[in-house]
C-alpha cells in the first residue's frame, strides 16, 4: 500500500511527459517562421533619399515626419501585393496616408502595374538597386511599415495586408497612435 | 561489412558534390586574402531569410545576391567583421545568426541541452539504483535458503 503512491506516480510519468512535449512541440509549430520581428520597431525610419516613380522630384525620410503614414514595400513581380491592393486602396480611401516603397522592379512595370490596377499611394519611392529596402530589414514583398508622427517606426506587417488577423493588428496599432 | 563501408563512402561523396553544385557562383576580387576570409566565413555564418535553411552563401535568392555584394562592399571600404554583423543584426536582428548571441535572452537556448542532460542523467541514476533495490529484495537471504533446504529435506524424509 506504501508503495502504490510513487508507482502512480511513475505510471504517470510518460504520460505528463508527452502532454508536456506535445504542448511545446505545438506551440512550436504553430508559430510562422517566415515572420521574423523586425529590430526596427521603436526606433525612427531609416535615412534614404529616393526618386519619385510618378514625378520628377526625390522622397526621403524627413517627408514621413508629421503625419501617421503607412510605408507600404510592394513590386510589380509581386503576387502577394496583388492580393493586398484592393486592402491598400481601401485604406487610401479611408483617409490613411500610404507611401510606396517600389521594390526592384523595373520603373516602366511599375507604372504599368498601378495604371492597371490603381493607385493608392501618395507617392511612390523607387528602389531600384534594393539597397535601401536593406535598411529597412526589408527580406520580401509585401511589407508595411507604420510610421507615427515623429518618424518613428512603430509596428511593421510582413506579407498581404489582405490577411485578417494581421490587418486588425495594424489597425489597433494604428488606432492607438497620436493623429 | 565492406559493401555498407563503400555505399556510405559514396554517399557522403556524392552529397559533397552536391553541395557544390548548389553553391551560386559570383566572382569578387580581394585586395586581400584575410578580407576574402572575412567575406567566406560571414555569408556561411549570416541566414538567408528568404529561404530560412540557408546561409546568405548558399542561396540564390535575389536578397541573400544583395546582402553578399553589401558585405563585400563594407570589406572593401575596410569595415570589420564585428561591424558588418552588427550591421546585419540592426536590420535583421539576431535571426540573421546562426550562431546566436549569447546573452540572458538566449541563455535557455544555450545551457537547455545540458539542463536537460543532467535531469536525464539523475533519471538513470535513480532508475538504475531502484532497478538493484528490487533484485535485492527478490534474492533470498540466508535463512530463507536453510528454511528451503529444512523443507526439502523434511519432504525427503
Amino acid at each position: 500500500m506504501e508503495n502504490n503512491q510513487p508507482s502512480m506516480m511513475k505510471r504517470f510519468m510518460p504520460l505528463i511527459v508527452f502532454v508536456a512535449l506535445t504542448v511545446l512541440l505545438g506551440i512550436g509549430l504553430t508559430l510562422n517562421p517566415r515572420e521574423v520581428p523586425s529590430p526596427l520597431i521603436g526606433k525612427p525610419a531609416p535615412e534614404f533619399d529616393l526618386p519619385l516613380l510618378l514625378s520628377e522630384g526625390r522622397f526621403t525620410n524627413k517627408d514621413l515626419i508629421g503625419q501617421v503614414t503607412l510605408v507600404n514595400v510592394w513590386a510589380s513581380w509581386c503576387f502577394a501585393c496583388r492580393q493586398e491592393h484592393e486592402t491598400v486602396k481601401y485604406l487610401s480611401r479611408n483617409g490613411v496616408r500610404i507611401i510606396g516603397l517600389n521594390y526592384k522592379d523595373e520603373p516602366d512595370d511599375a507604372k504599368n502595374w498601378l495604371a492597371t490596377l490603381g493607385n493608392p499611394y501618395q507617392a511612390v519611392a523607387v528602389d531600384y538597386s534594393g539597397r535601401i529596402s536593406i535598411d529597412w530589414g526589408v527580406y520580401g514583398a509585401p511589407e508595411t511599415f507604420l510610421i507615427d508622427k515623429q518618424g518613428i517606426i512603430r509596428h511593421k506587417v510582413i506579407g498581404p495586408l489582405s490577411d485578417k488577423e494581421k490587418y486588425d493588428e495594424l489597425m489597433s496599432v494604428m488606432n492607438s497612435l497620436e493623429k | 561489412m565492406y559493401n555498407i563501408l563503400s555505399k556510405l563512402i559514396l554517399l557522403i561523396v556524392l552529397s559533397c558534390s552536391f553541395h557544390v553544385v548548389a553553391a551560386p557562383v559570383e566572382i569578387f576580387q580581394f585586395d586581400s586574402p584575410e578580407k576574402e576570409k572575412i567575406f567566406h566565413k560571414l555569408s556561411e555564418e549570416l541566414r538567408c531569410l528568404v529561404c530560412q535553411n540557408q546561409s546568405v552563401a548558399e542561396s540564390n535568392a535575389d536578397l541573400a545576391k544583395d546582402l553578399r555584394l553589401e558585405i563585400y562592399t563594407m570589406l572593401q571600404k575596410g569595415k570589420t567583421e564585428d561591424e558588418i554583423v552588427s550591421f546585419m543584426v540592426d536590420r535583421y536582428g539576431d535571426y540573421v545568426l546562426y550562431r546566436p548571441p549569447f546573452e540572458p535572452m538566449t541563455w535557455l537556448l544555450w545551457f537547455g541541452p545540458v539542463v536537460i542532460f543532467f535531469f536525464g542523467m539523475i533519471f538513470v541514476v535513480r532508475y538504475m539504483k531502484a532497478q538493484n533495490l528490487s533484485k535485492q529484495v527478490e534474492s533470498l537471504s540466508k535463512e530463507d535458503i536453510e528454511r528451503i533446504k529444512n523443507l526439502h529435506a523434511g519432504q525427503d524424509k
